[in-house]
């Protein structure tokens, strides 16, 4: 919270020839990314193309096999882990809330990066839950079970605790899995409009090309662990790379309502229709 | 967007507001936390008394007073200071250390089934503390070095086999490893001369009876140091039980949990080195006290329950059969399979979403 948009540095997070993988196979290759400050940045890709291992090297959960992430031109993997944990903030895919634990109690959790070996509660720590709540629009689930609530106010929820942690930069993947398209759209208002009142940096993975377009500043196209297209949606979704990434026949349109790429997919089906007419 | 912004700005309750929403809403669950606690000492009090007090030779307050204050009562004082009260405090130690230690294991494995009673934690201190006694002689500390030993190769063993898949790898490989350690011990019972069955039972199932006072201190003296050891590393139990990537997230690593895994071993350990593996308190402890408490975890409570779980069971074993005196832990263990019976069958197992019974 303390660093705004108008930090002169573009870039607080990157990536310089990373290479990241599990057991014996690289699954991210040689990799140079700048996360654009203050911006909402969008990784998306193929199944199995590398995006959640990125985000997941990008937020410290995975070891470089080679090349380095720095935050604010240090190795992340050298600071301590709750230093980083002051000024990244991480939302896994599917996070499992513990049996029985309250919204203000979860959310309440998020702001153990800011307590000392025998840290206690403070008014601050109240305002920044009270905040995050406010903003998720959770306040009135305060005193409900987490497991007992639907999987949108979830979402929410989980979005409130990484709020709460106070982070410039907050990193989330897939955060709409699960949820129906209408709370797709819901909670990607809510990331943007995060983005704008707080100037928080956010990266995110997500399935939907077409909802990437919408609310991305900055598009990362991944395939085989590669960057293959990189910058704003209009330089990113053509149908070129659509084909290249997906390996998906496609046409782009405008979108009637964002005026962002809109990918309509032809598939083998109405590809043979097209040719038989 | 700015349509959203205003909409927000509009209906969203003043900051004062928001803050009360939030302090009330911390409250209602540690306040019920405090009353759970200050219910469960009440009963483990009571417990206590009765097992002092009452049975098959009652003795009256002021008279067990006396009796502390050193007065000599003909035949009251030998029971209650080489009988009764031993056992007592000893089932209360041993109650709080296999609750905590078991709590530890079901919240840090998310699993009630990984309690180190069933994944051969507690066998392995058994094996290595019966081998100790009845092969080499030891007595005292040492023994409980060779029980902490045991419980510390097994649980590295299981881990190491289980590897990072939790679940139920880890389940199956300790289950194994709990038979072989079954086996170590009733191998050791055909090495010796002289045994008796409650020798055996007690390695094997777990007994407070006939426990020297000096054994009772050590294990007070360790307890001394390892739970408020507990009580510093368990305040990351409220991330980590979060899982991995979110406590990382959180700036909390995986040494946290170690840490923490390594302390229930060490408590479940020292408990077998004084009372034996006392079958399935560790195991029933973590759940019912989180049943207690609305579903949360709580290590604290845990402990109190164990206390409970093994005055009672002792009392009952002592007097529940006229004309016999079972050990503690053939109650536990006759109490502890029909509750692992209907653990299995209200549903998943590999981690704590199942919702709560109504």
């Amino acid at each position: 919270m303390t660093a705004t948009a108008t930090d002169p540095r573009t870039a607080r997070l990157e990536a310089s020839a990373l290479t990241l993988g599990y057991t014996d196979t690289a699954v991210v290759r040689d990799l140079d990314l700048q996360v654009p400050h203050g911006k909402v940045t969008v990784i998306v890709g193929a199944n199995a193309c590398g995006k959640s291992t990125l985000l997941r090297g990008l937020a410290r959960l995975l070891k470089p096999r080679s090349g380095s992430v720095l935050l604010d031109g240090e190795a992340i993997h050298r600071m301590p882990t709750k230093q980083v944990a002051r000024t990244l903030g991480l939302l896994p895919q599917n996070p499992v809330a513990p049996e029985g634990v309250t919204v203000v109690d979860l959310v309440g959790r998020g702001r153990h990066p800011h307590h000392g070996a025998f840290g206690r509660w403070t008014s601050e720590d109240e305002q920044a839950v009270a905040e995050a709540l406010a903003l998720t629009d959770t306040l009135g689930l305060a005193d409900r079970v987490v497991d007992e609530l639907s999987g949108g106010q979830r979402q929410r929820v989980w979005i409130a605790m990484a709020l709460a942690q106070g982070t410039d930069l907050l990193l989330l993947d897939e955060p709409t899995t699960y949820l129906d398209v209408a709370h797709q759209v819901e909670m990607l208002d809510l990331l943007a409009e995060l983005n704008e009142r707080r100037g928080t940096t956010i990266v995110m993975v997500l399935h939907d090309l077409n909802l990437s377009a919408r609310y991305a500043d900055h598009l990362v196209a991944l395939h085989t662990g590669r960057i293959v297209a990189e910058g704003t949606p209009r330089e990113v979704v053509t149908e070129d790379v659509v084909r290249t990434v997906f390996g998906l026949d496609n046409r782009v349109i405008d979108d009637p309502v964002s005026h962002t790429p809109l990918v309509v997919p032809v598939g083998r089906r109405h590809q043979l229709l097209q040719e038989d007419r | 967007m700015t349509q959203i912004l205003d909409r927000r700005s509009a209906t969203e309750p003043a900051a004062r507001e928001a803050g009360d929403v939030v302090r009330r809403a911390r409250r209602a669950p540690i306040r019920h936390h405090r009353r759970l606690v200050a219910g469960l000492v009440l009963a483990v009090v009571a417990a206590f008394a009765a097992r002092v007090l009452l049975g098959d030779y009652t003795v009256t307050i002021p008279d067990f007073f006396r009796i502390l204050g050193g007065e000599q009562i003909p035949g009251a004082t030998y029971i209650v200071m080489e009988s009764k009260l031993p056992r007592a405090v000893l089932a209360v130690l041993v109650g709080i250390a296999f609750g905590i230690g078991g709590a530890i294991f079901q919240t840090t494995l998310r699993n009630p089934l990984a309690s180190p009673d069933i994944v051969g934690v507690s066998l392995g201190a058994s094996a290595a503390a019966v081998s100790a006694v009845a092969l080499a002689g030891w007595t005292g500390w040492s023994v409980s070095l060779a029980a902490v030993g045991g419980a510390l190769a097994v649980a590295l063993a299981v881990r190491s086999i289980a590897g990072d898949h939790g679940g139920f790898r880890l389940i199956l490989a300790g289950i194994g490893l709990a038979a072989a350690m079954q086996s170590v011990i009733q191998y050791v019972f055909t090495r010796v001369d002289e045994w008796d069955v409650q020798l055996v039972l007690r390695w094997l199932t777990g007994s407070v009876n006939g426990v020297a006072w000096s054994t009772i201190g050590v294990l007070a003296a360790v307890l001394a140091v390892l739970l408020p050891a507990t009580a510093w590393a368990a305040r990351s139990l409220r991330v980590t039980e979060l899982g991995d990537d979110t406590a990382r997230g959180l700036g909390v690593g995986t040494g946290r949990t170690d840490l923490l895994m390594l302390l229930g071993t060490l408590l479940v350990a020292v408990g077998v080195a004084a009372a034996g593996p006392v079958a399935f308190v560790a195991f029933l402890a973590g759940p019912i006290a989180r049943a207690l408490n609305r579903g949360r975890t709580t290590l604290l409570a845990a402990g109190l329950v164990g206390a409970v779980i093994v005055l009672v069971g002792d009392y009952a074993g002592a007097y529940a059969f006229a004309d016999l005196n079972l050990p503690v832990g053939v109650v536990t263990g006759a109490f502890g399979a029909p509750f692992l019976l209907w653990l299995l069958a209200r549903g998943p197992l590999n981690g704590h979403r199942g919702r709560r019974a109504a």
